[in-house]
């Protein structure tokens, strides 16, 4: 672990059954710092993140957010970080207000209307604030999801898929938004399977195969064209 | 005060997402009915006979509802794939069971309250005297129903038989609730007094303060598990 790593993993091993979908995943994340995980479906990036949010245990290895153990110090890993998942984590008959207000009392902040306002604001959805969530389209969630992520103003952010479902608005805005937490020092872990333009705002790719992490590399300057060729060459040799 | 905070906001938000789409509660209403038209086909009008079985037609219609609305309980963080934000909020878990209990509650007391009036119409009695009485015995009957229910459906929510594992689960330790609570309630109906139904009050409550704190214990465990 480098003395400044946020997200630490050594030797991390996640088995299901037979199935070794993580075989010694040794990766840093840090301070300020997106970094992009690629891999193929089924590479074990949604594992890897879950295990990071203390939704699952590795089998083996160690994994630490913010110098928290996540095994033996859920706890404290849980208030350090924010989770954008698959699912949006909202409630579709309560309104966007309600369900900030819902998630900021549970998580034990003491969040006012001010606040919560704010945090819609902060995510293009104040004028919708008082309406039901079942009537969002898919970005629109995609953005509150966010905005209850960002509630308690995590050190880490940990978003799978974050892009998906949004249209090219949105994704120019969710891109400015990660730069905006990326500035703020919030290190960033970004689970995707495309290279597309999510790949812009990474500080770093890593490429997970193989159960492994075969590639981690500054982006620099690398086109989407030069990561797609070191992503097939990583994966084929792990493959 | 914050897991006082913490529970309300779950009792709330359970509240008001079933206040604006009723699903549960409409399939509850529809279900009672139908369950009273088939309990009022099957029994007639014979004083005699209905007078025998009607304690255990009313709870079976309370827990046959019951195990229907408990057994969501937590299908709807599921729906919503709202489970895994649950588990990863900080604090203490047992705020979030304590927060579905009392709006499982709710929802029970409103069926409840829903079933025992239909039941008056349908079957033509008389319970003015003993409802004072018949409020205590399923206030406390509820309790434990849903004590354990809300931990049982916590339990059974990730497992993909769940709607045969829940009430095979549940039932089972339910028998000293429902024991009294029939007992009980047969003895309020046939026009005895509260005082002659202590022993099964005193077995409810002791059943429920042991269903509660062993909940709130265990909770945290079934959750993360």
């Amino acid at each position: 672990m480098t003395s400044d790593s946020v997200i630490c993993t050594r030797g991390v091993r996640k088995v299901f059954g037979l199935v070794r979908v993580l075989d010694g995943v040794d990766l840093d994340v840090h301070d300020g710092e997106i970094v992009a995980l690629l891999g193929a479906n089924g590479a074990g990036k949604t594992t890897l993140l879950k295990i990071l949010a203390t939704l699952t245990r590795p089998t083996r290895g160690t994994a630490r957010v913010a110098g928290h153990d996540v095994s033996r110090e859920a706890e404290a890993v849980r208030r350090v970080i924010g989770v954008v998942a698959h699912g949006a984590w909202v409630y579709d008959d309560l309104t966007a207000r309600e369900n900030l207000k819902f998630w900021a009392t549970l998580g034990g902040l003491d969040t006012r209307a001010d606040d919560v306002m704010a945090a819609l604001a902060g995510v293009g959805l104040e004028r919708a604030a008082d309406t039901r969530v079942r009537t969002f389209s898919a970005g629109m969630k995609r953005r509150l999801s966010l905005a209850r992520a960002m509630l308690a103003r995590p050190r880490v952010l940990l978003l799978d898929e974050p892009f998906a479902g949004l249209d090219q608005r949105g994704k120019k805005w969710l891109e400015g938004r990660l730069e905006a937490l990326k500035a703020a020092g919030a290190a960033m872990l970004l689970v995707t399977h495309s290279f597309g333009r999510e790949l812009g705002v990474a500080d770093r790719l890593a490429v997970l195969a193989g159960g492994r992490i075969a590639l981690d590399t500054p982006r620099g300057t690398l086109t989407a064209d030069d990561v797609q060729r070191l992503y097939a060459a990583h994966t084929e040799e792990t493959e | 005060m914050t897991y006082a905070r913490r529970a309300l906001a779950v009792a709330r938000k359970d509240v008001a997402v079933e206040r604006r789409s009723k699903e549960t509660l409409n399939a509850l209403v529809f279900f009672s009915l139908l369950l009273l038209f088939v309990f009022q086909i099957t029994l007639g009008a014979d004083r005699d006979r209905l007078a025998a079985v009607l304690p255990g037609v009313l709870w079976l219609g309370f827990v046959l509802s019951a195990l229907l609305a408990l057994g969501r309980t937590f299908l709807v963080e599921r729906e919503h794939d709202c489970w895994e934000g649950l588990l990863l909020a900080p604090g203490d878990k047992s705020a979030i069971y304590l927060g579905k209990l009392a709006s499982n509650l709710v929802l029970m007391t409103v069926v409840e309250a829903l079933v025992l009036g239909l039941f008056v119409i349908f079957f033509d009695i008389d319970i003015r005297r003993a409802l004072p009485g018949l409020f205590i015995v399923v206030a406390l009957g509820t309790f434990g129903l849903a004590t354990v229910g809300t931990l049982f459906a916590a339990m059974t929510a990730n497992v993909r038989a769940r709607e045969v594992l829940f009430p095979v689960l549940l039932l089972p330790v339910q028998v000293p609730v429902l024991l009294a609570t029939v007992k009980a309630t047969e003895a309020l109906l046939l026009g005895e007094p509260l005082g002659a139904v202590a022993h099964w009050l005193k077995l409810l409550a002791a059943a429920d303060v042991i269903y509660l704190v062993v909940s709130v214990l265990t909770f945290d465990v079934i959750l993360e598990g």
